[in-house]
């Protein structure tokens, strides 16, 4: 399986906080990779930086071989990867139609692809016409995630979709990134919630002070606690 | 009120409301005749064109601009300039009007180049400081422009008074109404290309950057490109609405077009009707310039209807017009804060949700 994500020793700054410090991952395509590690290690900053909005200083961010570390965010976007940010950013003012309708940049939705993801998060089907900022919490993930997968991308960033939710809506969340890891999709799925990582995982990477420090199954990281406690300072059963 | 676009007005008051603004001014020569009246009406005309435009970047591109009076007077001057210079003739004010455009449009692509990749304020601040340039530059080269007293033209025969037609309901048909009718055709027509243009994909796009530039970045718009696009058609409408502007006052100097108090006007005209609406441009258009041009007459005769009252009449005093069309603006912006459209559409839907 080849790796439609490599990234090899990325260094990126915020103002003047060296975040990254040599990032080392890779993400095989047709598989979930999960991005694990406490608060504040560089996780989000990963994701941000692999779309071009935080610029890598050294190292390089291959997409599919291809090198996208100096490509301007738009392109990276139109290079096939669909980004799904933890502050969910919708766009309020706009409907939930045209939020899906921007979000396809390659051309009029597939309705085959639209009538998946609405049986999917049936609230967006609901709430077609009206503006997102009318939306809850919940539905605004909702959409903040059907908008990164309206289209068939190359790769999926998504960072923390069940933060802040309510179990239910967790549960349709994570619904829909099953059927989304069934169809064959590449994610780099940065996510708190273990018990959600553990089954939508197939690989795992540990990040701790801007560096990767471990890489592998994520079933191998899942059955070992200790290996747990020693990357991340928990266990996921205590946490799951 | 779909003509050309899905944009629709959104309320019922609203849509009367505009029917009634614009059947006015379609039907102004015959309406209300006389010169002021007439005069009025083609300032509203070119001023809902001016602020429809300065919408465009401000309301929904969320771009605070500084220079669109300067846009606005690049499209005068170049009328002018033209019919000052080759005389008076149809091909020197159309290619006049088109020179404004392009000249507006280019300088707007420069300006947008240089400076949209900074934070909104100092953009804004950049804008501030070439128009202002401009203004001076205007000023200084008399030779050309005519410096502060401006210019006079000739603007061609059939659209002025010397040139009857004939008569039609009772009102004496000749070129000054043919002018007030190309001022009105050629307003209509880019207010409707604007409204087009906004509700069009590109408009979504200026919509959701307005938002969130980072996230429309990363879905794949580069926002750069459609901000100076936003930028440079908005200036090239400007300059139409300067160059028409131009055309009925047969005059352009810089008190008319590139002061700093008209960049303030458009700027209330904007707010009180409502930003990222297009139709608030109507409205506040509408009721700033007639508020300007009657507020001191209709306080005349409030002052002197209520002579016996010694106060009433002494605040009522039509040389505090100035003061009372303040209060009135604060008023509106502060019972009003998403403008007169933004208020009927939230009712509009109160009502929706309650029947």
């Amino acid at each position: 399986m080849s790796d439609i994500l490599t990234l090899e020793g990325v260094h990126a700054d915020i103002a003047q906080y060296h975040i990254l410090q040599g990032v080392d991952l890779s993400v095989p395509e047709g598989s979930v990779t999960m991005l694990l590690g406490r608060n504040g290690v560089g996780k989000t900053t990963t994701l941000r930086t692999v779309m071009g909005l935080w610029q890598a200083h050294r190292g390089r961010i291959l997409l599919g071989g291809q090198d996208i570390t100096r490509l301007p965010t738009p392109r990276i976007a139109r290079a096939g990867v669909g980004f799904v940010p933890e502050d969910m950013g919708i766009f309020s003012d706009l409907t939930v139609a045209e939020n899906l309708t921007l979000a396809a940049v390659s051309g009029p939705i597939d309705s085959a692809r639209l009538d998946w993801l609405l049986d999917a998060f049936p609230p967006l089907r609901t709430f077609w016409g009206m503006p997102a900022g009318n939306l809850s919490g919940g539905q605004k993930q909702m959409l903040s995630v059907g908008r990164a997968v309206i289209e068939e991308r190359r790769l999926y960033l998504i960072d923390e979709p069940s933060k802040g939710l309510a179990p239910a809506i967790v549960t349709t969340l994570a619904r829909a990134l099953k059927q989304l890891k069934a169809q064959g999709a590449s994610i780099l799925l940065v996510e708190q919630n273990f018990s959600l990582a553990r089954a939508l995982g197939d690989h795992a990477v540990v990040m701790d002070d801007g560096r990767t420090i471990w890489a592998g199954p994520m079933a191998e990281l899942a059955a070992d606690a200790a290996l747990q406690e020693r990357l991340m300072g928990l266990s996921m059963e205590a946490h799951g | 009120m779909n003509i050309l676009s899905g944009n629709r007005p959104g309320a019922l008051p609203l849509t009367l409301l505009l029917i009634v603004v614009v059947g006015c001014l379609a039907l102004a020569p015959f309406l209300f005749p006389g010169t002021r009246a007439l005069d009025t009406a083609a300032k509203i005309c070119i001023f809902i064109l001016l602020a429809a435009s300065y919408d465009l970047t401000l309301g929904y591109g969320g771009i605070v601009s500084f220079a669109h009076t300067m846009f606005f007077g690049l499209g005068a001057y170049g009328v002018a300039l033209m019919l000052d210079h080759l005389g008076r003739g149809w091909l020197p004010m159309i290619g006049g009007a088109a020179a404004g455009a392009a000249a507006a449009a280019a300088l707007a692509f420069v300006i947008a180049l240089f400076s949209l990749r900074v934070r909104a304020i100092f953009f804004a601040m950049i804008t501030l400081a070439v128009a202002s340039a401009m203004a001076v530059l205007v000023s200084q080269l008399s030779g050309l422009t005519g410096g502060e007293d401006g210019l006079n033209y000739q603007i061609p025969r059939e659209l002025t008074p010397a040139f009857r037609i004939g008569k039609l309901f009772d009102v004496t048909v000749n070129g000054k109404i043919l002018n007030y009718y190309l001022v009105f055709a050629g307003c209509t027509v880019l207010f409707l290309l604007l409204l087009r243009i906004v509700s069009s994909p590109f408009g979504r796009v200026l919509e959701a950057i307005r938002e969130n530039d980072f996230r429309a970045e990363a879905i794949g718009y580069p926002v750069l490109r459609y901000r100076a696009a936003a930028t440079c058609i908005s200036a090239a409408v400007a300059a139409l609405a300067g160059a028409l502007y131009a055309i009925w006052l047969r005059y352009v100097g810089p008190g008319t077009t590139l002061s700093m108090e008209i960049m303030i006007d458009i700027l209330l005209m904007v707010v009180i009707g409502g930003m990222g609406t297009m139709y608030g441009a109507i409205l506040g258009a509408t009721l700033f310039v007639l508020a300007q041009t009657y507020l001191q007459d209709l306080m005349g005769a409030g002052a002197e209807a209520l002579s016996a009252v010694p106060l009433a009449a002494r605040l009522l005093d039509p040389d505090r017009w100035l003061l009372w069309l303040g209060v009135l603006f604060i008023l509106s912006v502060y019972f009003f804060p998403t403008g007169v459209v933004g208020r009927l559409r939230a009712m509009a839907a109160r009502s929706a949700r309650s029947t």
